[in-house]
């Protein structure tokens, strides 16, 4: 007897996505969230009554326009409260610069890092390409091939090849190196070159020195190959993409259930069988797909003593560290950051003076620290959505680099001292706005974790790096969605092509699920 | 080291000092590690003193693993192919294990000391593979690899030997049974396995009594005709009776560096190990797969025209190479000329015959012998009082 033919666990945005085009395609199947709101990491939550701010991702830039054009999500009111906003690197004395497209401007920036800006933008856009290509499909299995995979090899392969000799030599340079490296090669200014470091690092426990932030940076400029010039903000902060999916979905035929968590993943035999909710109640279903990451499936909820050790293994070994934070303020007055205007206020503002600066801040998790001086990626959101705050009052959001997952002692004994750094440092920037302050939250790793159910508060589900990519995400053989339990699936970020509300492993799960059940 | 030695860079079993005394040739060989002897005093006669009275061969570098635990019981299920389920209390039971890709690691016998309580003797070190699967686990691992020395006590007269050393009632032992007594104090296990096919015994007990063990033994069994062998007599028993020797005819999957050269049970022959009645053990998926899709090899048994062992031979059909010896030997008791060969698919099905490519060569005069040979269903050494309980007093 089953109820379902696939049950998707968590109610994520990838979960919804998978969930809508597999009931598109004719299944039958419900989604289980063991929270009461829906979208995961795509979040609106209030802090304080009346204040509302996107509670992990704050901005949108990467999400596939496939998926909001298949599953209409403007018809299910997806409103943007603004589109192709620029990044202020934020300076000293309100000596900023501006990234807008392949445009930078502002204080002290030379014209030949003006050229240099142009002619760097436009390359990364052509190996971004170059991966979108990758990310579109299931990822290639480089051994027992089949034909699919030996097209996508052969596609990448060809792709790699019209970028011309000297592109594509510089693309295999790039992609095992550094950001730092990068930038000390392509520019001179300490600020743009700070900014482009940070959104290299976002999300990651790596610092501008580490191998393997080029390609990190090039997952995050796959959004501007998809449209996005810089970042976007969605009306209602980002739980609406939430909102909008799961009316999307439903109106497929998904069921939803929210506040419906699960406790285990069920086998029969070697065979899944369905789910076990908390409080006992049973689902059955010969399909189970997990928007959870992986380590949360394959350990918590299936259990290592009901797979092979090799599997076992290797999921013990992904590595899911985060050093990213996450800052909420309710304000209740308009912050002043030195040499903004109020339109300027609404864009996305980083603290990311220098590369060695973030570097420094990376420092410190290594040993279990957080940094003194951190990064930031600022957003006052009801600038450009003044109904997430009350007439005349603000919320601002920041991503917070870096903070690790359990500090020396717990975050109990560190947690407010870590929030008045983050907000030292803002107020330097924005002077007077420690007394604007209502109310003010932060989210550790280990917050972010337990909200959200990501191990190790991991944006991704698992470290975006070249070692836990494509057909090594989120481990080799366990690479195109199925896994080696027959009837178990990943739809979630910890599978290819990585995390960034993108929408792509969601949808690319689908397709697999739909194609397999057309073979067997 | 602050001065030079004359010292092995070897270690040596609780035995070594028996040992050393009786190894006349002087023929050492490393075994893990321990120095053991190849030889005594001549291989064929410690061979015949395995097969017509009793053979002693020291076994204690074999690796001891002792688990325990609330769930050892699923833990082993999953680490072998077989049904660890059906190895009763105080008995002992043969099981192999495989990686994920259904390839083999290792053989090993498994031995059931209570419920809750194995010890695994592997061949090769598995540390770090048994603690690997011990996740997801509450089991614990001990490795006891030198916390008890072992012999096998091995031949016609071995019960009868064993008797007179003072172990009362051990007739009744079944093959793959085991069974405690008293020895000065310290607990002696006794199981009725080997390596040799025969009637015989393996004997473990603490290092601290590992000599007086020996001595009592040799004195009990000296009407017996109790001998002591090398590895060199070992190995000919061993393939007489069919028995595969980790690293010689496999490589474990943990070893191998080039693609393919690993093997699976079903490419060795052991497919009566493989249990898919259970839901989960490592190489399931890839073994169901296998079975599905045919193996790349077969495990033979050849017996072999002629006297020449036919060691590391080509096997040709129609002059085209399709196989090659893993372990070959001139059987003394069955008077046969056998090799175990593996088979590149679909070639080695019993009652094939093929062509063996031995080379051997007399006074530097080398010699290219092609000799005929069939595939044979069953190993050429098999005697009943192998099996027979009570057993069978020589």
């Amino acid at each position: 007897m089953t109820d379902y033919d696939a049950l998707i666990i968590g109610g994520g945005h990838n979960g919804l996505i998978c969930a809508a085009y597999l009931a598109k395609a004719g299944k039958k199947v419900a989604v289980f969230e063991a929270k009461d709101t829906l979208g995961g990491c795509a979040s609106t939550r209030e802090i304080t009554p009346g204040f509302e701010v996107s509670g992990c991702a704050q901005w949108l830039h990467q999400l596939s326009p496939a998926i909001i054009k298949d599953l209409q999500l403007d018809l299910h009111g997806l409103k943007y409260a603004a589109r192709d906003l620029p990044t202020v690197a934020l300076g000293d004395n309100g000596s900023h610069i501006t990234l807008d497209g392949d445009l930078v401007e502002g204080a002290g920036i030379s014209t030949s890092d003006q050229v240099a800006y142009k002619h760097f933008h436009g390359k990364m856009l052509k190996y971004a390409n170059l991966l979108r290509t990758a990310y579109e499909q299931r990822p290639p299995k480089l051994v027992e091939s089949n034909w699919a995979d030996r097209l996508t090899l052969i596609k990448l392969g060809l792709g790699m090849k019209r970028m011309g000799r000297d592109d594509m030599s510089d693309f295999m340079r790039l992609i095992l190196i550094n950001i730092f490296d990068l930038m000390k090669e392509s520019f001179d200014n300490p600020l743009l070159q700070g900014a482009i470091s940070l959104d290299a690092v976002l999300g990651t426990a790596l610092g501008p020195r580490s191998p393997n932030t080029v390609f990190s940076y090039l997952h995050r400029q796959v959004g501007e190959v998809y449209g996005y010039k810089g970042v976007s903000q969605v009306a209602g902060g980002m739980g609406k993409i939430g909102q909008v999916l799961a009316s999307s979905a439903r109106k497929e035929g998904v069921d939803i259930r929210i506040s419906a968590r699960v406790n285990r993943i069920n086998l029969e035999g070697s065979q899944i069988s369905g789910i076990t909710l908390e409080g006992g109640e049973k689902i059955f279903a010969p399909l189970v797909i997990s928007n959870a990451d992986p380590v949360t499936t394959f350990e918590s909820l299936l259990g290592f003593d009901n797979m092979e050790t090799g599997m076992a293994r290797r999921v013990s070994q992904i590595r899911n560290n985060s050093g990213t934070a996450k800052l909420h303020l309710a304000l209740k007055g308009l912050p002043g950051f030195t040499g903004l205007t109020n339109a300027q206020l609404g864009h996305r503002l980083l603290i990311a003076p220098d590369m060695n600066y973030i570097e420094r801040a990376f420092n410190p998790i290594k040993y279990r620290q957080y940094s003194n001086a951190p990064a930031l990626d600022i957003s006052v959101a009801s600038i450009n959505d003044p109904d997430l705050s009350p007439p005349g009052s603000h919320v601002l959001s920041a991503l917070v680099q870096y903070a690790p997952y359990a500090p020396e002692g717990g975050w109990e004994h560190h947690k407010q001292i870590f929030t008045d750094i983050v907000i030292d440092r803002i107020s330097q920037y924005a002077p007077g706005i420690k007394d604007q302050i209502l109310t003010s939250e932060l989210c550790t790793p280990a917050d972010l974790e337990k909200d959200y159910g990501m191990t190790g508060g991991q944006w991704h589900h698992g470290e975006l790096s070249i070692d836990q990519v494509l057909m090594m995400r989120p481990f080799p053989g366990c690479s195109q969605y199925a896994s080696a339990v027959d009837g178990l699936y990943l739809c979630g970020a910890g599978a290819h092509p990585g995390g960034g509300v993108m929408g792509l492993a969601g949808k690319n799960a689908a397709t697999e699920v739909i194609k397999r059940g057309k073979q067997s | 080291m602050s001065e030079l030695s004359n010292d092995t860079m070897l270690l040596e079993t609780p035995f070594h000092s028996r040992i050393k005394e009786l190894c006349g040739l002087n023929d050492w060989g490393n075994w893990s590690g321990y120095t053991t002897p190849n030889a005594y005093f001549d291989v064929e006669l410690e061979y015949f003193a395995l097969r017509s009275t009793t053979g002693v061969f020291d076994l204690s570098p074999m690796n001891k693993y002792r688990i325990t635990g609330p769930d050892v019981e699923p833990y082993l299920n999953r680490l072998v192919t077989r049904d660890v389920s059906k190895i009763g209390i105080n008995r002992v039971g043969y099981a192999i294990w495989c990686d994920d890709a259904g390839q083999l690691l290792d053989d090993g016998t498994l031995f059931r000391l209570s419920k809750n309580d194995y010890r695994l003797c592997a061949y090769r070190r598995a540390t770090d593979w048994l603690q690997w699967c011990a996740l997801g686990f509450d089991v614990n691992i001990v490795d006891e690899t030198d916390e008890i020395a072992g012999l096998a006590v091995q031949g016609p007269t071995s019960c009868s030997t064993l008797t007179a050393m003072g172990l009362t009632d051990l007739e009744h032992l079944k093959p793959f049974g085991m069974k405690n007594y008293d020895f000065e104090g310290e607990s002696l296990m006794v199981s009725r396995t080997g390596f040799t096919g025969d009637l015989g015994y393996e004997v473990w007990i603490a290092p601290e009594k590992a000599e007086l063990l020996w001595d009592r033994l040799f004195a009990a069994g000296k009407q017996f005709l109790i001998k002591p062998i090398g590895s060199y007599a070992l190995d000919i028993a061993r393939i007489e009776t069919g028995f595969l020797q980790a690293g010689v005819d496999f490589v474990s999957a943990e070893e191998v560096i080039r693609p393919g050269r690993s093997r699976s049970p079903f490419e060795l022959g052991l497919a009566w190990l493989v249990d898919f009645n259970k839901p989960l053990f490592n190489g399931r998926k890839a073994l169901l797969a296998e079975r599905e899709n045919g193996s790349r090899y077969r495990f033979a048994l050849l017996d072999i025209d002629g006297n020449k062992p036919a060691d590391h031979s080509f096997i040709l059909k129609g002059g085209k190479q399709v196989g090659t010896v893993t372990s070959a030997v001139w059987c003394p008791t069955a008077k046969s000329n056998l090799a175990f060969a593996q088979f590149e698919m679909p070639h080695g099905a019993v009652g094939e015959k093929f062509v063996a490519e031995i080379y051997y060569q007399r006074e530097l005069h080398w010699t290219r012998l092609l000799a005929p040979c069939t595939v044979i269903d069953r190993p050429v050494f098999n005697p009943a009082r192998r099996r027979k309980t009570p057993a069978i007093a020589f």
